[in-house]
């Protein structure tokens, strides 16, 4: 099976990432060799078995039921939360205007 | 061999007024060296003690030539100080640019660890399992205040307010660190060619050659750094095999423990289902002394195995009597090059010679582990570099009159280097409406497939060898024009990490243009101590002591 150029554009978009033209063209083959490789994965008889959800058997936690039960992971951390972002403003992150 | 003479002076006359020549000297003869051998400490003769500064030189190369046992132990002694051992990679690493291994050296990060050790050493306190041991740290760890990059440009310049599990265990058991070294881009990769701060250079040749060749992936500045002794050992994660490919490569010795003994807490994530963090050192012993000081329950990664850590290093024997070794038939296959096919033979041989019985076992769906790998690993990689938005960290393009919408789009395109790309976007489509099935679904059953070869064939063996990969290191740019053959040198190292297993590699030599090759072990779950000690009986047999020379 191979996908077409509008196919990988779509996706590129699903993904948020800019394509340019030339972009494209290098990676439409790239998409469709390696597809095609994976395929292989059809012709494995899989009736029965089921998809792999823990590699390793473990179990689900529950943290303890109260406000910051670990520091690290807790809350009151604004300004470190914030350390990084390209534009915090009044102890919020910035982005663009999202409503007209 | 001229290290650069301003950092090698102050070493040098601290090591003079010291006197540290001379107890360094009384530590080799100690007889402290079970495998440098000959390469290790230079005999007195050697040096040609005709000018001083030229002793003292040496002197400073030689505590480069150290690993994590012989640094603890020698600074436990007070055969040398933690400082004087912190001074010497430091100058190291400062002389090491050509290899690129380094994406940030934090010089003074490891004078302080350093001091912490000496300074608790003279007050008679306690001393870590790694105390005075410089490291070399993925620049994929975050570090408080130290950039952590994944060796992209979206993270350039990402300061972490705070530490990872795994970093901060090591520092609490006395570890210092050299820097950040450099990997794959996100780790993604198998030759350090993807990452965004440029590749990283072997420091092995071929012989009778100056081309650049690949130190392995993605953990390849790690390798770098150990096998051209700027750090004694390094972090690595692997994900696919990106800690033991790359140690096949340089000539030495990573492994990757059982999914969830070493916490994920604080690395950033690749593909969470296979991402796990190991030691890439020197020997054997000083991977389970590393490891032992990363492990352990935390629970802040719900994927962490709350069991105890054992004591690895203090129950490490090479006698395999009684055990079983497996080799998989399937693994003999087309692309497997000579060199490698009669280093595997040698394995074989060696460890029969340690007591082991060798069974041939099967494996069957081996063929389909490669695939399944490349469509898991990019499904999870898409999903968890989603969070690169330009919002809350890392690089933000916003174009004039750009939505958010746009932003994330311009963003990302900036900021994530083509591999990235690729993967992001193959794993976008194998779990797109439609293909969901077919692909991610039919990948995960594959995958339970494949463990389930490795459950049935662990009745019949205990442990595993293989090679680590089906070749020796390549060349820089010999294989970046096609990502697909890139994918097909993981071919030995891919099954064992989507079983989870705990799983090394061992150097057993050089081939005959004069590069490493590795040999690697999987064992059963939780079971890294036969790992272990399957690949100290390599080891101790192959008396692998090569060390690239110093071009850089």
């Amino acid at each position: 099976m191979s996908v077409d150029r509008a196919t990988v554009a779509r996706i590129a978009s699903l993904a948020r990432i800019n394509m340019s033209e030339e972009d494209l063209d290098t990676l439409v083959p790239e998409f469709n060799n390696i597809l095609n490789f994976v395929e292989q994965l059809s012709e494995v008889n899989v009736e029965g078995v089921e998809p792999m959800t823990s590699v390793i058997p473990n179990h689900q936690r529950l943290r303890e039921d109260k406000v910051n039960a670990d520091p690290l992971t807790g809350g009151d951390i604004r300004d470190k939360v914030l350390a990084n972002a390209p534009a915090a403003e009044h102890g919020f992150f910035g982005v663009p205007k999202v409503i007209e | 061999m001229h290290p650069r003479p301003n950092t090698a002076f102050s070493v040098c006359r601290k090591l003079s007024n010291d006197d540290g020549l001379r107890r360094l000297r009384r530590y080799a003869r100690k007889g402290g060296k079970r495998r440098q051998g000959a390469q290790g400490f230079i005999p007195n003769s050697r040096l040609g003690g005709h000018h001083d500064t030229h002793i003292r030189t040496r002197s400073v190369t030689d505590l480069t030539e150290l690993g994590i046992k012989a640094i603890r132990e020698g600074v436990k002694a007070g055969d040398f100080t933690a400082r004087e051992v912190a001074e010497a990679f430091n100058a190291s690493v400062a002389g090491a640019e050509k290899l690129n291994a380094f994406i940030t050296a934090t010089p003074e990060k490891a004078l302080a660890s350093a001091d912490a050790v000496d300074a608790d050493r003279a007050a008679g306190k306690a001393l870590g399992s790694m105390a005075g041991v410089p490291l070399g740290i993925k620049d994929l760890f975050a570090t408080e205040g130290v950039q952590t990059s994944a060796a992209s440009h979206i993270l350039e310049g990402f300061t972490p307010q705070y530490e990872s599990t795994v970093s901060r265990k090591l520092w609490e058991a006395g570890a210092g660190m050299l820097g950040k070294v450099n990997l794959d881009q996100f780790a993604m990769g198998s030759s350090n060619e993807s990452s965004y701060f440029g590749e990283v250079v072997s420091p092995w040749r071929k012989q009778g050659s100056d081309a650049k060749l690949a130190p392995g992936g993605s953990s390849g500045g790690s390798s770098a750094a150990v096998a051209a002794r700027l750090a004694p050992a390094a972090t690595g994660t692997d994900t696919g095999g990106s800690i033991r490919q790359p140690a096949a490569f340089t000539g030495i010795t990573g492994i990757k423990p059982t999914y969830g003994r070493c916490s994920r807490w604080g690395i950033v994530a690749f593909a969470s289902s296979l991402d796990q963090a190991g030691p890439m050192a020197k020997d054997v012993t000083d991977c389970a002394i590393m490891l032992e000081a990363m492990a352990g329950f935390d629970p802040k990664d719900s994927t962490s195995l709350d069991m105890p850590v054992p004591n690895w290093e203090a129950a490490l024997s090479a006698d395999l009597k009684g055990k079983k070794v497996g080799i998989p038939k399937e693994y003999r296959m087309d692309g497997l090059s000579a060199d490698v096919a009669k280093a595997w033979d040698d394995g074989v041989q060696w460890l029969k010679d340690a007591g082991a019985e060798v069974v041939e076992i099967s494996l069957p769906h081996t063929k389909y582990a490669l695939a399944s790998y490349y469509i898991i690993a990019p499904a999870e990689a898409s999903s968890n570099l989603a969070r690169y938005d330009g919002v809350r960290y890392g690089l933000r393009d916003l174009p004039e009159g750009a939505n958010l919408q746009d932003m994330y789009a311009a963003t990302r395109a900036a900021g994530f280097g083509d591999e990235v790309k690729r993967r992001i976007l193959i794993g976008t489509y194998v779990l797109s409406a439609g293909f969901y099935d077919a692909y991610y679904n039919q990948a995960q059953k594959v995958r339970t497939l494949i463990q389930r070869d490795f459950t049935n064939a662990f009745e019949q063996c205990d442990v595993i060898l293989a090679p680590t990969a089906p070749t020796a290191a390549f060349a820089l740019g010999e294989k970046t024009g096609d990502p697909l053959e890139m994918y097909m040198g993981d071919v030995f190292s891919v099954p064992a990490s989507l079983a989870g297993l705990p799983a090394m590699s061992v150097p057993s030599g050089l081939n005959a243009e004069g590069l490493p090759l590795g040999l690697q072990i999987i064992g059963k779950p939780f079971d890294e101590q036969g790992v272990l000690n399957a690949g100290l009986a390599l080891e101790e047999r192959a008396g692998f002591t090569a060390k690239p020379q110093k071009w850089w």
